[in-house]
């Protein structure tokens, strides 16, 4: 396969997925501001927003204040942040028309039509109907192009990149959202109570609060959660999820040059199948989920050079 | 003006290829009719067969206007054509390669030299080279109409990157699926075998020694107007479609970047102008292009489809010429006829021109796709003024026809069914001593009442072409 192709087919995966954990996080935020706070601790939670995906600049550029309204036109429907949702479905629409040729027609047709549905609504419309349908439908969207992917694509080459490019952009967005919404929850890391509210929404961002009843029939603690997202292989948004897959795909695209990358893949998906939630707490999640944060990176870049850049000239 | 129609004669009477498809178009409900039509529409707007208008927003698509009358040819008057077709097709190769090679042709003086080496399409790097059969435009896209009391002319020979085969298929698809029973009942000879024809023809050109080449099509990107045809094709002839970065020269051999590595490219089928093919030789700020190429391809490594330097066969200035050229190479009389042409860098051809500009059509020397063209009886006052200080300016940039009456046929519009003026391009494909092509080509057809000018960038739509078997 031509490696532009694949660098089409990764990016438009990578992007759809962007925009579903952007909706997601937007949405876990919004929820948790609803819960009684001080209008600073409010904002406090949407500057982390902006400060996570490294905005502050732009956001400024845009904005004098941050607050609800201000972060979510920014990161919603402002068409001149790239990192926004509609900028994210736009980035998706563009890749899917490059390689139209390789997904099937079906394929095409649906993020073509998320695109043509998003350039049409504007944010007071959004606003007005409420953020939380909006989000929900992104969400729908983006198991659309997933399901038409399932189900129409031959499972070829085309299709491992595909779901590569979701697998790390997931792990990636599944880190972040723990990482900053942890440390908004727990600011000191003590024992005191917790709030079974501002958990529930955090676990429900990541589609993950029926599972958090069905595998441990108890209240919800931050130990569990960490858990969850981080170390069980059998839920789909968890980092040992994302890696099982991520492995599994690297193995079928191989070539000649990606043994460094498939190791280090390896390496990883070990050190999550082994891990101990106690011993990862232990050590301090903000600098486990920062190192995880590193190298899903550093595999993208991997993936980069070893399959989508063009390979070096001289081979 | 009279026009001739294709449905019906003089008389007013059918005529005899026409009785079947019109006594079905009688017999059937016109809702029905109404239904299917729209039925088109959403299919060719969700399958996105669309092209880009330059001039428009950037990225704007617009659908090409399909309409449900099919333009029906018999087959005794088809194979009248083809046999026209194959001659000036073969013609026109042999022109080309002479004029890379001996310039026989110009030393008889039978073609005024400085017409040909003093154009900008003629490419100088191409003297000498010598490519796979001799076959200089493997794809040509003849324009044919029809005028006064039914004779055919051919208005342009396109020998660079002829567009629109894509809509020839999708028409016959769609007029399939929409009226089956049509074709229960009629003869029509298939055209979906282009695709295979292409390939075969694409695979036969490969460089010498080449046991199994690598076919790829080249585009110059999604942005491009005809974009839906470069993956169409692709996709049909299962071969890679390709960008300029996609491809790197080295060695003199041409490479394509996989995934696996790099993968060696014979033939390319290439949709790009000669100016963008590669920077290094040509226009130097094209990002287009692959650096190199055309090393690679003088040295035989790979072959190019069209070959480079093809538009000094098929500009408006050469063309008065090819009657003559038909009489040098193959010692035959034209069998297709040339419209005749006043070539305004004459001065007395020129004075003519001035003096009948209102009754003429006037033409771009290098121009394509009915942009920069005059129709005086179609033209304001101000607009023959215009083109008068042009012509006067740079005589030589410009030809000058008779305004042909253009034949018609009806056509599904608002108000109805109403006649509108059509033409024909087969397209013509060629290696070694084969000349084929699919039965018919595409009818394109000016939608706007009394327009003579069919190109789609101009608002014109599409039919599909049926040569019936008697």
């Amino acid at each position: 396969m031509l490696s532009r192709t694949a660098d089409h087919l990764f990016w438009m995966s990578r992007y759809i997925e962007r925009a579903e954990s952007l909706a997601r996080l937007l949405d876990v935020t919004w929820q948790m501001s609803l819960v009684p706070q001080s209008l600073e601790a409010a904002n406090q939670n949407w500057k982390a927003i902006i400060a996570l995906n490294s905005l502050d600049e732009e956001f400024a550029a845009r904005h004098a204040a941050v607050n609800a309204e201000n972060v979510l036109r920014f990161m919603v429907s402002d068409t001149s942040n790239q990192a926004s949702i509609v900028s994210c479905l736009r980035s998706t629409r563009e890749n899917a028309h490059a390689v139209r040729g390789t997904i099937t027609s079906e394929m095409w047709e649906t993020m073509n039509a998320t695109w043509l549905e998003a350039r049409e609504r504007s944010f007071e419309q959004i606003a007005n109907a409420g953020v939380g349908e909006f989000f929900d439908w992104v969400k729908m969207r983006s198991s659309l192009s997933r399901g038409t992917t399932l189900g129409t694509l031959l499972q070829d080459e085309a299709y491992h990149f595909i779901r590569l490019g979701t697998l790390l952009e997931r792990a990636d967005n599944t880190a972040r959202i723990l990482d900053v919404k942890y440390h908004v929850l727990r600011p000191h890391g003590d024992e005191g109570a917790t709030d079974f509210y501002q958990w529930g929404a955090l676990l429900r961002s990541v589609s993950a609060f029926e599972v958090y009843r069905k595998a441990y029939r108890d209240v919800i603690t931050p130990e569990r959660v960490a858990e969850l997202l981080i170390l069980r292989s059998d839920m789909p948004r968890s980092l040992h999820f994302c890696l099982n897959g991520v492995v599994k795909n690297l193995e079928l695209i191989a070539n000649r040059q990606s043994g460094e990358t498939h190791r280090q893949a390896g390496l990883l998906h070990a050190q999550l199948h082994y891990a101990r939630i106690e011993d990862i707490l232990e050590r301090g999640l903000h600098e486990f989920l920062t190192d995880f944060m590193d190298r899903i990176y550093t595999l993208g870049d991997g993936v980069s050079k070893d399959f989508l850049v063009p390979m070096a000239e001289a081979a | 003006m009279n026009f001739y129609n294709e449905m019906v004669d003089a008389s007013g009477g059918v005529r005899a290829h026409y009785q079947g498809y019109d006594q079905w178009l009688r017999a059937t409900p016109p809702e029905r009719i109404a239904r299917k039509r729209a039925e088109a529409d959403l299919a060719f707007h969700r399958v996105g067969i669309t092209f880009a208008v330059y001039g428009e927003e950037a990225g704007k698509e617009r659908l090409i206007p399909f309409d449900i009358i099919p333009r029906i040819i018999p087959a005794s008057e088809w194979t009248a054509m083809q046999a026209g077709l194959r001659q000036r097709v073969r013609a026109l190769n042999m022109f080309l390669h002479d004029v890379y090679h001996d310039q026989e042709i110009l030393k008889a003086g039978k073609v005024p030299a400085e017409q040909v080496l003093n154009n900008a399409q003629y490419r100088p790097v191409m003297q000498g080279v010598n490519v796979p059969g001799g076959i200089y435009a493997h794809i040509a896209g003849v324009d044919i109409v029809r005028a006064g009391a039914g004779e055919s002319y051919v208005l342009e020979d396109n020998l660079r990157v002829p567009s629109g085969v894509s809509y020839m298929l999708e028409d016959r698809k769609m007029m399939m699926r929409l009226f089956p029973e049509l074709f229960a009942s009629h003869k029509v000879a298939p055209v979906q075998h282009y695709p295979d024809l292409l390939l075969e023809k694409l695979r036969a050109v490969a460089p010498k020694g080449v046991g199994d080449p690598t076919v790829v099509v080249l585009t110059p990107g999604a942005y491009n107007s005809a974009y839906f045809e470069h993956t169409f094709l692709a996709q049909q002839m299962g071969v890679e479609l390709v960008e300029g970065r996609d491809l790197f020269v080295k060695d003199g051999v041409v490479y394509m970047r996989t995934t696996q590595g790099p993968q060696r490219v014979d033939v390319i089928y290439r949709r790009i102008d000669d100016d963008f093919l590669d920077p290094l030789a040509f226009r130097a700020d094209s990002a287009l292009g692959v650096p190199g190429i055309l090393k690679a391809y003088q040295a035989g490594n790979v072959t190019l489809a069209n070959a480079i330097g093809t538009g000094v066969a098929d500009d408006k200035s050469i063309y008065p010429y090819v009657p003559d050229m038909i009489r040098f190479y193959l010692d035959e009389e034209p069998k297709l006829n040339n419209v005749p042409t006043w070539m305004c860098r004459k001065p007395d051809d020129l004075a003519h021109v001035l003096d009948h500009l209102a009754e003429l059509v006037v033409k771009e020397v290098h121009g394509s796709g009915g942009y920069g063209m005059l129709v005086g009886p179609a033209a304001s006052k101000a607009e023959i003024e215009r083109f008068r200080q042009l012509l006067i300016a740079k005589p030589d940039g410009y030809i000058a026809q008779p305004t042909l009456a253009l034949s018609n046929c009806p056509t599904f519009v608002e108000e109805g069914i109403a006649p509108r003026h059509l033409d024909l391009r087969p397209f013509v494909l060629s290696s070694g001593e084969c000349v084929n092509m699919v039965p018919g080509g595409l009818t394109r057809v000016a939608l706007t009442e009394g327009s003579l000018v069919v190109n789609s960038s101009q608002g014109g739509g599409t039919k599909d072409t049926w040569i019936l078997e008697d």
